[in-house]
């Protein structure tokens, strides 16, 4: 197999005297569709934020490599926009879009950190600023024709449809170029013919060449979508390896059913 | 047609602001010739007036309730009339070219003294529109403005007086130099959440009028500096009235500059990035805008214009003292892009015209003007809180079915 | 030395009033998030109301005690009606408004209090009446040590007691935490929010009235534009404590009232807002949730 383009050893955070995340390793490889799993609290979004650099790590390390140029960062204590420049982006859990601006701005800003233009080229609109410009809006609407919003480009994002608002946040994220994309349940909330296109959509956008983590609650969608699955509760890794192993893994079923049950 | 129960109401709220005003409208004492005065024929004006007042407020809210209910049952919301001409190009351009012609035959047909008050109104556009890059645009809550104004009014008026800088060439330099403390100041508080932001730059405002106001070396203290020269045209003498006119002129020709520059700014890959940031920071991070770097560029562009005005304010005034820097200064401009409609060109100078002219126009209540200032500025956000005029939202053209390869980074 | 503790109760006495305003911004920040820019005002029409009835009341010839303690609650009451008429007229239309909206309304009330002040009474300088004596067991530190000050560090004392008790024992009180903490909750849970806001006004402008008359009498003088400065300065003591912190806003007053008072003391007088301002930009370039504030965890 080929190398890992994310690698977490130990990560540890604490907030106070908790640790929301205890000693967490994991690692995805090109092309994989990595689940987070775990009950409710047991720290996957604090791992997403860790991650992404919102949260600075209290320890351990995450190294992204990329798998064009084998370039290798660490990214503890990097700013949430130099680790998306390296080609990492993510979703949010509850939804933060751009509320009042259109759906192919929303688009249009993920490609802000593939882009240049400053203030010279807006004033004066050069040849490479007009070209650069074109490129964000033809890429941009390829984006949304690829998550199936093509056909509300000029809508306000706040009045788009629950799951078309998850699908405009992954459409945003892929506008950044990342070969890893973390979602943060991308599924919640979403009806059952939702959350099928929903899965139609991942499916595609791992073909295209996009690694994927996804925090998912909804079992039957990480069953059927997951290479391989890590399962954290209490802030601590408890189980990891495929779909099969994980749903037979007593430690598993104890955190999600309880002390009491005969595995 | 208006119910009894409103009548009895109004009645009330009348008694009410009698009795709030009693001390301060009706009582007025000596305290030297330790005298009192009771001024009873005030409290009736009160108590008349908010009685009217309050009839009026409430027919209007009645009848807007009914317009809102109508608007429903109809379903379609008709665009404003506002709106519709801006959005569409063929009344846009030749309404655009007809203000153009009224501002360059204006001091032909007006006084001095009418062309110097328009200069002044619209130096405030340019103050305004500088400032809604910041506000209204990145939503950087900024109550210190005036000190960049102030840098750039000073910049020329100590440049001309130690080294004899003419007013071309201070242009430019007080604009760096105010968006230089532009970047000064904003690298440290811009990362403070709003309110603070809000209350840091306030006080920074504070900071820069007190020192010139006490650094006497420097900036000549309380009495200001006079005696600054007026722009020159190649070396030629002008009599005072040309020389108005001629600035009357400079700053036209700086409003369509400012509006070209700014309307650019606004629909660039960092206008979208600073729309981006007023609608939420942690999203825009995670989507690799550099939270910081783009709020500086907004901050001292903002900066940048505020000196640049300031420059063109000292040499029409001729004089600079502390005094025209006041906390004051910065709230009305604030006030012109809020009442405007934030991020809106249009509403901005509607708004500088208005808020500006109005007083000037209202010289007849001389006394009261700040008073309605500062009464309109809570009836309009009261009654209109978005503005004037609000934001046009763009719409991108592009070629459909238009597949190109992703462009790798 | 004497210097020195001169300075020192000095700053602490400003601070104490400094206190009293910053009270009434934490605390209407803390209950809609709003600047109330409006609120030096209200300070302003307190020592203007207690001016106004003080000096009545001692032209009708009424006995010390009694102007004090008249003029005082005068003071209070309209301040307070003030306020509330204000949060009724300008905020509460504005509540579901776009966010600086509300911060344009409370600076054009501002800007409209003082020009209703201006032309209702008067531009000049009022030469306001010493409303505190001096106490004769003062005399041997009077050098240092005030009766006005002395006066002023015991009221506001016993005012902050006051407070501490309303707000944690009685139900309004304990209403206006809630709504502070969580205003959907508050609602869900049978409090009246509205009244809630009110009420928070309504004290908020009696502490700045109080504050407005004690200054007045320890300085001797005002006018119509006394608000905005002590406005602004109450407000970055509150900023400077942790804003919606009650303790906050009183700590901040005091460590900006004695950073006032030494900094003119000991480096020069002309820059005394310099010094409050620099150290508002210092501290929250450092400490950005204030001194008692708590730190904003982000919830993504």
């Amino acid at each position: 197999m080929s190398k890992a383009i994310l690698n977490v050893k130990g990560l540890t955070k604490n907030f106070g005297g908790i640790k929301a995340i205890d000693k967490v390793d994991l690692d995805i490889h090109p092309g994989e569709i990595v689940a987070l799993i775990g009950p409710n609290g047991a720290g996957k979004t604090t791992f997403f934020n860790c991650l992404t650099g919102i949260y600075t790590p209290s320890e351990g390390d995450i190294t992204l490599r990329n798998p064009e140029s084998g370039k290798e960062t660490r990214l503890n204590g990097m700013k949430p926009n130099k680790i998306t420049e390296q080609g990492m982006a993510r979703t949010f859990q509850n939804i933060r879009l751009f509320p009042t601006m259109s759906v192919l701005e929303n688009v249009m800003i993920g490609r802000h950190c593939r882009t240049k233009a400053l203030i010279f080229g807006a004033v004066f609109r050069n040849p490479a600023t007009r070209r650069e410009e074109e490129e964000i809006i033809a890429t941009s609407y390829d984006i949304l024709k690829k998550v199936g919003l093509h056909k509300q480009v000029d809508e306000e994002a706040r009045n788009l449809s629950y799951g078309a608002q998850r699908r405009l946040e992954i459409g945003r994220a892929l506008a950044t170029e990342p070969f890893l994309l973390l979602l943060d349940e991308p599924a919640a909330g979403m009806n059952p013919k939702e959350t099928e296109t929903l899965v139609t959509l991942i499916r595609e956008i791992c073909k295209e060449g996009h690694s994927i983590l996804l925090i998912e609650h909804d079992m039957k969608l990480v069953m059927s979508l997951s290479d391989r699955i890590f399962v954290m509760d209490y802030g601590k890794k408890i189980a990891q390896g495929t779909p099969e192993e994980v749903r037979s893994n007593p430690a598993v079923i104890k955190a999600y059913l309880g002390e009491d049950v005969d595995a | 047609m208006f119910p009894v129960k409103e009548l009895k109401r109004s009645f009330l709220i009348s008694i009410w602001f009698a009795f709030l005003t009693f001390p301060i409208m009706v009582i007025k004492v000596d305290p030297i010739e330790r005298t009192v005065l009771w001024r009873w024929d005030n409290m009736f004006f009160i108590a008349f007036g908010s009685f009217v007042i309050s009839i009026l407020a409430k027919v209007y809210l009645l009848r807007k309730e009914r317009r809102a209910g109508r608007k429903k049952a109809k379903k379609d919301i008709a665009e404003p009339f506002v709106q519709r001409i801006l959005r569409e190009p063929r009344f846009l351009y030749p309404l655009s070219l007809a203000v153009l012609v009224l501002a360059l035959v204006f001091p032909m047909f007006f006084s001095t003294y009418q062309t110097n008050i328009m200069t002044t109104a619209l130096m405030y556009v340019v103050l305004g529109l500088g400032l809604n890059i910041v506000v209204g645009v990145a939503g950087l809550l900024d109550l210190g403005y005036v000190a960049f104004y102030a840098v750039g009014a000073y910049s020329y008026a100590l440049l001309n007086l130690h080294f004899g800088l003419g007013f071309w060439a201070v242009l430019p330099i007080g604009g760096l130099f105010a968006a230089f403390l532009g970047v000064l100041l904003g690298f440290p508080v811009l990362r403070l959440r709003g309110d603070y932001l809000a209350i840091v730059t306030l006080g920074f405002g504070e900071i820069i009028r007190l020192i010139l106001e006490n650094w006497n070396d420097f900036s000549q203290g309380p009495s200001g500096i006079a005696n600054i020269p007026r722009p020159g045209f190649f070396g030629m003498d002008m009599s005072f009235a040309s020389g108005i006119t001629y600035i009357y002129y400079i700053v036209v020709a700086l409003v369509i500059i400012t509006i070209f520059v700014v309307n650019r700014l606004q629909n660039s890959r960092l206008g979208r990035a600073w729309l981006a940031l007023r609608e939420d920071e942690i999203a825009c991070q995670a989507m690799g805008i550099d939270k910081t770097k783009t709020k500086l560029i907004a901050f001292s562009l903002g900066a940048f214009w505020a000196g640049f005005v300031g420059v063109i304010f000292a040499a029409k005034t001729t004089f600079v003292n502390p005094a025209s820097f006041t906390f004051l200064e910065s709230a009305i401009i604030l006030s012109i892009v809020v009442l405007g409609g934030m991020g809106s060109i249009v509403g901005v100078i509607f708004g500088a015209l208005i808020l500006i002219l109005m007083p000037e126009y209202l010289r007849a209540l001389s006394e009261y003007r700040m008073l309605a200032f500062g009464g309109i500025l809570v009836v309009m956000m009261v009654f209109k809180p978005d503005g004037i005029i609000s934001n046009v939202r763009r719409s991108y053209r592009f070629k459909k079915h238009h597949s190109k390869e992703v462009i790798e980074p | 030395m004497d210097y020195f503790i001169e300075l020192f109760f000095g700053g602490l006495t400003r601070g104490s009033i400094y206190a009293l305003i910053a009270l009434g911004y934490t605390m209407v920040y803390g209950i809609i998030g709003l600047i109330n820019f409006a609120h030096g005002e209200i300070y302003m029409i307190g020592a203007f109301t207690s001016f106004i009835v003080a000096t009545v009341l001692s032209i009708y010839g009424f006995p010390l005690l009694a102007i004090v303690v008249i003029a005082g609650l005068a003071a209070a009451v309209w301040s307070s009606a003030y306020g509330y008429t204000i949060e009724k007229l300008a905020y509460r239309p504005l509540r579901k408004a776009p966010r600086l909206a509300p911060l344009i309304s409370a600076i054009g009330m501002s800007i409209f209090l003082q020009n209703y002040v201006l032309l209702a009474q008067t531009s000049d300088f009022l030469p306001f009446p010493a409303l505190i004596p001096d106490f004769e067991f003062m005399e041997p530190v009077a050098h240092i040590v005030g009766s006005s000050d002395l006066a002023i560090l015991v009221l506001t004392t016993l005012v902050m007691i006051g407070l501490t008790f309303l707000i944690k024992f009685t139900k309004i009180g304990k209403a206006m935490r809630a709504t502070a903490q969580d205003k959907t909750m508050a609602v869900l849970v049978g409090i009246n929010v509205d009244r809630v806001i009110s009420a928070t006004f309504v004290i908020g402008s009696a502490l700045a009235a109080i504050g407005g008359m004690l200054i007045a009498s320890h300085i001797g003088q005002i006018n119509f534009y006394i608000g905005f400065i002590a406005g602004i300065k109450a407000f970055t003591a509150a900023v400077l404590g942790g804003i919606g912190s009650i303790p906050g806003a009183v700590l901040g007053s005091l460590v900006l009232g004695l950073t006032e008072s030494f900094a003119t003391g000991y480096i020069s007088s002309d820059y005394e807002d310099v010094f409050a301002f620099s150290l508002l930009v210092l501290i929250l370039i450092f400490k950005p949730s204030g001194l008692l504030g708590k730190a904003e965890t982000k919830k993504v």
